[in-house]
C-alpha cells in the first residue's frame, strides 16, 4: 500500500522543522455557512492535517466545550450526508489531509460501506473513531481499507505495550496518543507519565505520534521534543470561535 | 444462548468504549474469571445476601387477584429485600468484588434512584466511598431517593447536559470512570454497558429465578407457565428469567414501557420499537433516528426511562426465545392501583408495566395457570408520581 496522504503531511511538516499541526472542528460549527469558511481559514493557515467532528448526541470521550459545540452542530442540522455532499463540492481545493472524527452509532446506521465509498468520494483520508477499540475494529477496517482510508488508532497512559504493538500491526496515517487519562478539554499541564509512554508509542509504532487531549497552548509541547510528530488541538479552538474569534487568528498563533 | 465471540450473545453486546476503558474492563473480566467463582468470595456474598439484603425473598400468591383472574398470580418479591429492590442483590455483588480487587470507591450512575440508592447503601456498609451521577430531571423525579444516598454518605451529581436522564448519567458517569479507573469501580446498574456489565449483573441477580424455580417446584409442584418481568435496562428482568430460560415449556414476558401509548410520544420500548446500534458501550436495540443520534425516551417510572436496552434481552427478542410487549403509563397505574387495593402492597412503578401486561392479557391466560411476575421494587419512591397523575386526574375531571 502507498504511504497515506496523512503520513505523507507529517512528514512534510518535520522535514520543514516543525510539528504537524491538527486542529478539530466539529462539522458545522459554529453554523453551517461558516464552517466552510473556517475550514478553508484553518487549511490556508497552516493545518497539515484537519479532523472534522462528526456529532452525535451522546458523545462519551468528549468534554463539556466539544459535547456542547456537537448538540448544537445537531440542532443547526448538521449530519453525514450533508457533510460529505459539502466536502465533495469543494474535493481537491484543501491542501490538508481530511480526517472524520466521530462516535460509531452514526457511522453504522450510514452503513460502512457506503461509509468508506462517500467518505473517499469527498476527499476524506481517514477515520477516528474514539468508542471503536481494537476488538470491535474489523468491520469498519475492512470497509475503509477497501478505499484506501486510514483508521487512526487511538491509545493512552494506560495502554499496555501488547496491546500498543496489536495497534501498531494495522496502523496507517498516524497514531494518535491521548495524552491524560480523561476526556476532551484544555488543561494546565500534563502528566508526568506521558513522556515515558510516548516513548514506548515512538518504539512500537512506525507511523507518526500526534499528541491530543488537553493541549490548550503550544508551549506544552516543549517537554515532549521529537517524541511528538504532531499536535491536535480541539477544545481550545472551539472556545476561541465561541470567544468571538476565527481559525486564522488561532492558526496565526500555533504557526509562529 | 449462543455467545459467538466474547462479550456477544447473538448479534448483540461486544465492548464499544474508547481505548482509555479497555484496561479497567480487561481487569474487572479478570476479577470475574477469578474472583466471582472462588469460595471465600461466595461465602462472603451468601452471608451478605442473607442476613443483610433479607434473601430468600418470598414467592406470595395473591389470594385476590388470583381468584378474580382464574389463574393464580405469584409475585417474588424482591420489594422486600433491603432498600426496597432488587437493585441491592448486584451492588452487594459489585461491592464486595470492588474491595477483593483492591479498590476503594464505587461509582455509580441512577435514574429512579434505586440503583443509587443501593450503591450508596453497599459503599456504606463495606466502608467504601460513593460518587452518584444522576440526571438533573430525576434529581428532581426522585428527590426522596437523593436525600437516601446523601444520609448514606453518597455524593450526588446532578448531570444537566442533554435530556439530563439516565443515558445522560451514563455518559457521565464513563467520563469519570476514564479519569479514576485506578481507584474506582464502575457499579453498572443493570445488565447492559460494555461487557463485563452485562454478564456481571446477570451473575449477581440470577439468584432471583436460582430461588424462584426452586421456590415453583416447592409450591406449585411444577414450573410455573409464564415469568413475566418489566424491562429497562433489564437487570430484574435477566435475573428472573436466567434459570428459566432452559425450561421450554415456561413463556418469557419482558415487558417495556410504552410511555403515554400516544401517536408519535417518546417512549422506553427499544426491542419493540427500535433498531439495532451501538450505544453505553454496547450494540443493543435503541430508540434512534436513521442518522443514528439517540432519542429521549420517556415513561413515567424513571427506572425505566432509558433509550436502550442490555444486549442479551435484544438477543432474545431476536431469537423469539423472549416475548417483549409493552404497558403504557395509564395501565402501569391501574396495576399500581390493583396491587395497592387488592393485595395491599405498594408496588415500584417499574414493577407494575409487568403486572400491567398480565391483567391486560388476562384472556389469553388460560385459566388454572401458574404466572410469576418479579415485582422488582415498592413505591414508596414513587408517592409523589402518583400523587401528580392522581391530581390531574382530579383536574380533569
Amino acid at each position: 500500500m502507498s504511504q497515506s496522504i496523512l503520513t505523507t503531511r507529517i512528514m512534510e511538516a518535520l522535514a520543514a522543522g516543525r510539528k504537524a499541526l491538527i486542529p478539530f472542528l466539529p462539522g458545522g460549527f459554529p453554523d453551517k455557512e461558516r464552517f466552510f469558511d473556517e475550514l478553508a481559514a484553518l487549511d490556508a493557515g497552516g493545518a497539515d492535517i484537519i479532523e472534522i467532528g462528526v456529532p452525535f448526541s451522546d458523545p462519551v470521550a468528549d468534554g463539556p466545550v466539544v459535547e456542547q459545540a456537537s448538540l448544537d452542530c445537531l440542532l443547526n442540522g448538521t449530519c453525514l450526508s450533508w457533510l460529505f455532499y459539502e466536502l465533495e463540492k469543494r474535493k481537491g481545493q484543501y491542501r490538508a489531509g481530511l480526517v472524520l472524527m466521530g462516535y460509531y452509532n452514526p457511522f453504522l446506521q450510514y452503513g460502512l460501506e457506503q461509509l468508506a465509498e462517500d467518505a473517499a468520494d469527498a476527499g476524506v483520508s481517514g477515520f477516528i473513531v474514539p468508542d471503536v477499540p481494537l476488538e470491535e475494529s474489523g468491520p469498519l477496517r475492512e470497509a475503509l481499507d477497501k478505499h484506501g482510508l486510514d483508521l487512526i488508532p487511538l491509545v493512552g497512559l494506560n495502554t499496555s505495550e501488547e496491546r500498543l504493538a496489536a495497534y501498531a500491526k494495522n496502523a496507517r496515517g498516524y497514531v494518535y496518543f491521548v495524552s491524560v487519562l480523561g476526556t476532551t478539554g484544555m488543561r494546565e499541564s500534563l502528566p508526568t507519565e506521558v513522556k515515558e509512554r510516548l516513548a514506548a508509542v515512538r518504539r512500537i509504532f512506525n507511523v507518526p505520534v500526534a499528541l491530543g487531549f488537553g493541549i490548550k497552548s503550544p508551549e506544552q509541547l516543549y517537554a515532549f521534543g521529537d517524541l511528538v510528530d504532531g499536535v491536535v488541538f480541539g477544545s481550545a479552538l472551539i472556545a476561541h470561535i465561541k470567544a468571538g474569534g476565527t481559525a486564522a487568528e488561532f492558526m496565526a498563533r500555533w504557526r509562529s | 444462548m449462543t455467545i459467538h465471540k466474547k462479550g456477544y450473545y447473538g448479534d448483540f453486546g461486544g465492548q464499544f468504549v474508547p481505548e482509555l476503558l479497555m484496561p479497567p474492563l480487561l481487569e474487572l473480566e479478570e476479577a470475574m474469571r477469578t474472583i466471582v467463582p472462588s469460595e471465600p468470595f461466595k461465602k462472603e456474598l451468601n452471608a451478605l445476601l442473607a442476613d443483610y439484603v433479607g434473601r430468600p425473598s418470598p414467592l406470595y400468591r395473591c389470594p385476590n387477584l388470583s381468584k378474580e383472574l382464574g389463574f393464580d398470580l405469584w409475585l417474588k418479591r424482591e420489594d422486600l429485600n433491603h432498600t426496597g429492590a432488587h437493585k441491592i442483590n448486584n451492588t452487594m455483588g459489585q461491592g464486595l468484588l470492588t474491595k477483593y480487587m483492591g479498590k476503594t470507591a464505587l461509582l455509580a450512575e441512577t435514574g429512579a434512584g434505586q440503583h443509587g440508592v443501593a450503591t450508596a447503601t453497599a459503599a456504606a456498609m463495606l466502608g467504601l466511598d460513593c460518587i452518584v451521577y444522576m440526571g438533573a430531571e430525576d434529581v428532581v423525579r426522585q428527590a426522596h431517593n437523593v436525600k437516601r444516598m446523601k444520609l448514606l454518605g453518597a455524593e450526588v451529581v446532578p448531570i444537566e447536559s442533554g435530556t439530563k436522564t439516565l443515558k445522560d448519567a451514563i455518559n457521565a458517569a464513563l467520563r469519570y470512570w476514564i479519569a479514576e479507573q485506578g481507584t474506582t469501580h464502575y457499579c453498572f446498574g443493570t445488565a447492559a454497558g460494555p461487557h463485563p456489565f452485562p454478564l456481571l449483573v446477570r451473575e449477581f441477580q440470577a439468584v432471583i429465578s436460582l430461588e424462584a424455580r426452586a421456590q415453583c417446584l416447592d409450591k406449585m409442584g411444577r414450573l410455573p407457565d409464564y415469568v413475566v418481568a418489566c424491562v429497562g435496562g433489564g437487570s430484574n428482568a435477566i435475573g428472573m428469567f436466567h434459570h428459566f430460560v432452559p425450561d421450554e415449556t415456561v413463556k418469557l414476558i419482558g415487558v417495556e414501557a410504552g410511555g403515554t401509548g400516544e401517536p408519535g410520544c417518546y417512549h422506553s420500548a427499544p426491542i419493540s420499537l427500535g433498531t439495532p446500534g451501538v450505544l453505553h458501550g454496547m450494540r443493543t436495540m435503541l430508540l434512534q433516528t436513521s442518522e443514528g443520534q439517540i432519542e429521549p425516551s420517556h415513561s413515567v417510572s424513571a427506572g425505566l426511562d432509558y433509550p436502550g436496552v442490555g444486549p442479551e434481552h435484544a438477543h432474545y427478542g431476536a431469537s423469539g426465545r423472549v416475548r417483549y410487549d409493552i404497558a403504557v403509563d395509564d395501565q402501569a397505574l391501574a396495576a399500581f392501583e390493583a396491587l395497592c387495593r387488592r393485595e395491599g402492597i405498594i408496588p415500584a412503578l417499574e414493577s407494575c408495566h409487568a403486572v400491567a401486561w398480565v391483567l391486560n392479557h388476562a384472556a389469553e391466560i388460560p385459566k388454572g395457570s401458574q404466572v410469576v411476575v418479579c415485582l422488582s421494587g415498592r413505591g414508596d419512591k414513587d408517592l409523589g408520581i402518583i400523587e401528580a397523575h392522581e391530581a390531574k386526574l382530579g383536574g380533569a375531571k
